[in-house]
């Protein structure tokens, strides 16, 4: 079982990644691998290149003018920055949720449906019905809302427009979900029903979270990535991974006990 | 001892304070009500010149229609106007000035449209910053400059294609074509606006689910900017509909109540060009029929002014 090749034991792999805007490197020499159907969070001080390594599994960084990715990422062993790789098919493999709900000025349902919709989504009526209300349960909004899916998704609360921005990323089928502190905008309670949701999705999906809550981290994920701002080249670099009771009962590296508790960052 | 006297000299600054005396009273400020009532007057001059032109306008319909020649109600039925026989039928000149209208909407709305989402969705900072100036640039061309292109080169085409017999020298189709040009920058530069004001973070999302450009562009960005792309039409369509250069140039100057637009006709701007550029005699009834025909044109773009308000209002998406 555990004897695997990297390709397979591994949802995602980075090999010596360095990601660049324009001539600033951003994160250097980062290797590592996310688990299958596990949390991963990425945690570390503002600025040390999370949501910039976040964004490398998904090519979302292709949108900024001057970024660059050198190096691997692996998925399903195949080196994403190929050059015969097509960022869009990636994306439709690997679904991203946003720091702020960013719900279309679309109903419910065509929040949802957008996504199937421009995948060449050749079903009946009924059966995107079907799929809508699958979405929307999955990501535990479905009884808030099914009186009336024709309602704006703006006109839903914060929690719950994450929610629904949950269930639009969960309606392309995706493999991988990245979250880019998707509770920072949400108040304790939409913030634990994000948490349980997310235990609920691990069961199907691959989740990457990038979060600045400590607690969090510590409650939500099953292994946690430590990054920190290399102080002369102002890099972010990869400074610890491990399971998360494991970098927060014993780290190994001296920075990232300091970083857990508080001593700097 | 230092801390009693640093105390007494402390209550000393409190007393002092205390009995200071403050004067609160309004001051005569001469300068501010000077600026203030210079300001006032600017805006009151451009409001006194609308109210002068449409008082105008009014008196000088009123005297047209009071005349026994004409009627109200044969003015909007008549499908036949000649001044000279002494008959006043607007339709075929608000049947011209339409019909270039939307034949200048069939070429300013795709093309602004296209060239608003290239702008805001596809160009690079470069090509952002070379183009936009070119398209501020053809705005700003005279419009009878406009006028001798259709004249003398669209035209020709048009009967090269079509055939000399088909099309007339002065013809609706050019004239309305070579507005469309003349209004598309109206309609790109208004709708890039409205596309660019759209947040980052729905093309963020779109992307994210695998969307491609265009399906951006086309399914998430213009149905957001639809209130601002709807209002530049109509902006554009105000301006196609009094646009007088062009159509006085190259449509002709016979009005002509016809559906073809490869004869000529006389839009409302048209005929009032050429009439008042003739030499009209002061009083006559063909010079108020020219105010009446003003009036009209003034209710039809008053009445687009206040649809694309309403448009904006309430159509508009609001982002926190
Ligand atoms: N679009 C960009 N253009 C240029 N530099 C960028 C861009 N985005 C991020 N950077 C730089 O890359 C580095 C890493 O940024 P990133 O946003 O990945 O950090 P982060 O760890 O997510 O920080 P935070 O916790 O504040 O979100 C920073 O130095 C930042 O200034
Ligand atoms: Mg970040």
């Amino acid at each position: 079982m555990t004897s695997a090749t990297y390709d397979t034991k591994y949802a995602i792999e980075t090999r010596n990644m360095h990601i660049y805007y324009g001539a600033f490197r951003a994160v250097k020499d980062v290797s590592f691998g996310i688990e299958r159907n596990k949390i991963t969070a990425l945690i570390g001080p503002s600025g040390c290149g999370k949501s910039t390594v976040l964004r490398s599994f998904n090519r979302m960084n292709d949108l900024i003018p001057g970024a660059r990715t050198e190096g691997e990422v692996l998925y399903h062993g195949q080196n994403l920055y190929a050059p015969d790789v097509d960022a869009v098919q990636v994306r439709r493999e690997i679904g991203m949720v946003f720091q702020k709900p960013n719900p279309f000025p679309k109903s419910i349902y065509d929040n949802i449906a957008y996504g199937p919709r421009i995948n060449g989504w050749k079903g009946s009526k009924a059966e995107m019905d079907e799929l809508v209300e699958r979405a929307l349960r999955g990501a535990a909004l479905w009884d808030e809302v099914k009186d009336d899916l024709k309602k704006s998704g703006l006109a839903l609360s914060g929690g719950q427009q994450q929610r629904l921005c949950i269930a639009r990323a969960l309606a392309v089928e995706p493999e991988m979900i990245l979250m880019d502190e998707p509770c920072s905008a949400l108040d304790p309670i939409s913030t634990l029903k994000i948490e349980e949701l997310m235990f609920e999705l691990r069961q199907n999906y691959t989740i990457v979270i990038v979060t600045h809550n400590m607690q969090q981290a510590a409650r939500a994920s099953d292994y946690t990535a430590f990054f920190l701002m290399d102080k002369d080249d102002r890099a972010g670099q990869l400074i610890e991974y491990d399971t998360t009771s494991n970098i927060f009962q014993n780290p190994k590296d001296k920075r990232t006990e300091e970083y857990i508790s508080g001593r700097f960052g | 001892m230092a801390d009693q006297v640093q105390a007494s000299a402390q209550r000393a600054i409190a007393a002092q304070r205390a009995e200071r005396v403050v004067d609160l009273r309004k001051r005569p400020r001469i300068g501010e009500s000077i600026i203030q009532t210079t300001l006032f007057a600017c805006g009151f001059i451009s409001i006194f010149t609308t109210i002068g032109i449409v008082f105008v306008l009014f008196e000088e319909s009123l005297a047209f229609f009071a005349d026994p020649a004409v009627t109200l109600v044969e003015f909007f039925t008549n499908t036949v106007w000649q001044p000279r026989i002494e008959q006043f039928g607007i339709l075929p000149l608000v049947n011209a000035t339409l019909m270039v209208a939307f034949i200048a909407m069939g070429v300013a709305l795709p093309l602004g449209l296209g060239t608003a989402i290239y702008l805001s969705e596809y160009a690079s900072e470069r090509a952002r910053a070379i183009l936009k100036p070119v398209i501020e640039l053809l705005a700003g061309i005279p419009t009878v400059v406009y006028g001798y292109f259709a004249l003398t080169f669209v035209t020709p085409i048009l009967r090269g294609v079509f055939g000399q017999d088909v099309v007339s020298v002065y013809n609706v189709m050019s004239a309305g074509l070579v507005v469309g040009v003349l209004i598309t920058p109206i309609v790109a530069t208004l709708s890039e606006d409205a596309l660019s004001a759209v947040p980052g973070r729905l093309r963020q999302a779109s992307f994210g689910l695998g969307a491609t450009r265009w399906e951006t562009a086309i399914r998430i960005v213009v149905p957001a900017a639809l209130s601002g792309i709807l209002a530049a039409s109509i902006v554009a369509m105000s301006r196609a509909i009094g646009e007088t250069m062009v159509v006085a140039l190259a449509a002709g100057a016979s009005p002509n109540l016809t559906w073809n637009p490869f004869e000529p006709a006389e839009t409302m701007t048209g005929h009032i060009a050429r009439i008042s550029g003739g030499d009209l005699s002061y009083g006559s009834i063909d010079y108020k029929s020219i105010f009446a025909i003003g009036l009209v044109l003034f209710f039809i773009t008053l009445g687009l002014n206040i649809a694309s308000r309403q448009i904006v209002r309430r159509f508009r998406e609001v982002y926190d």
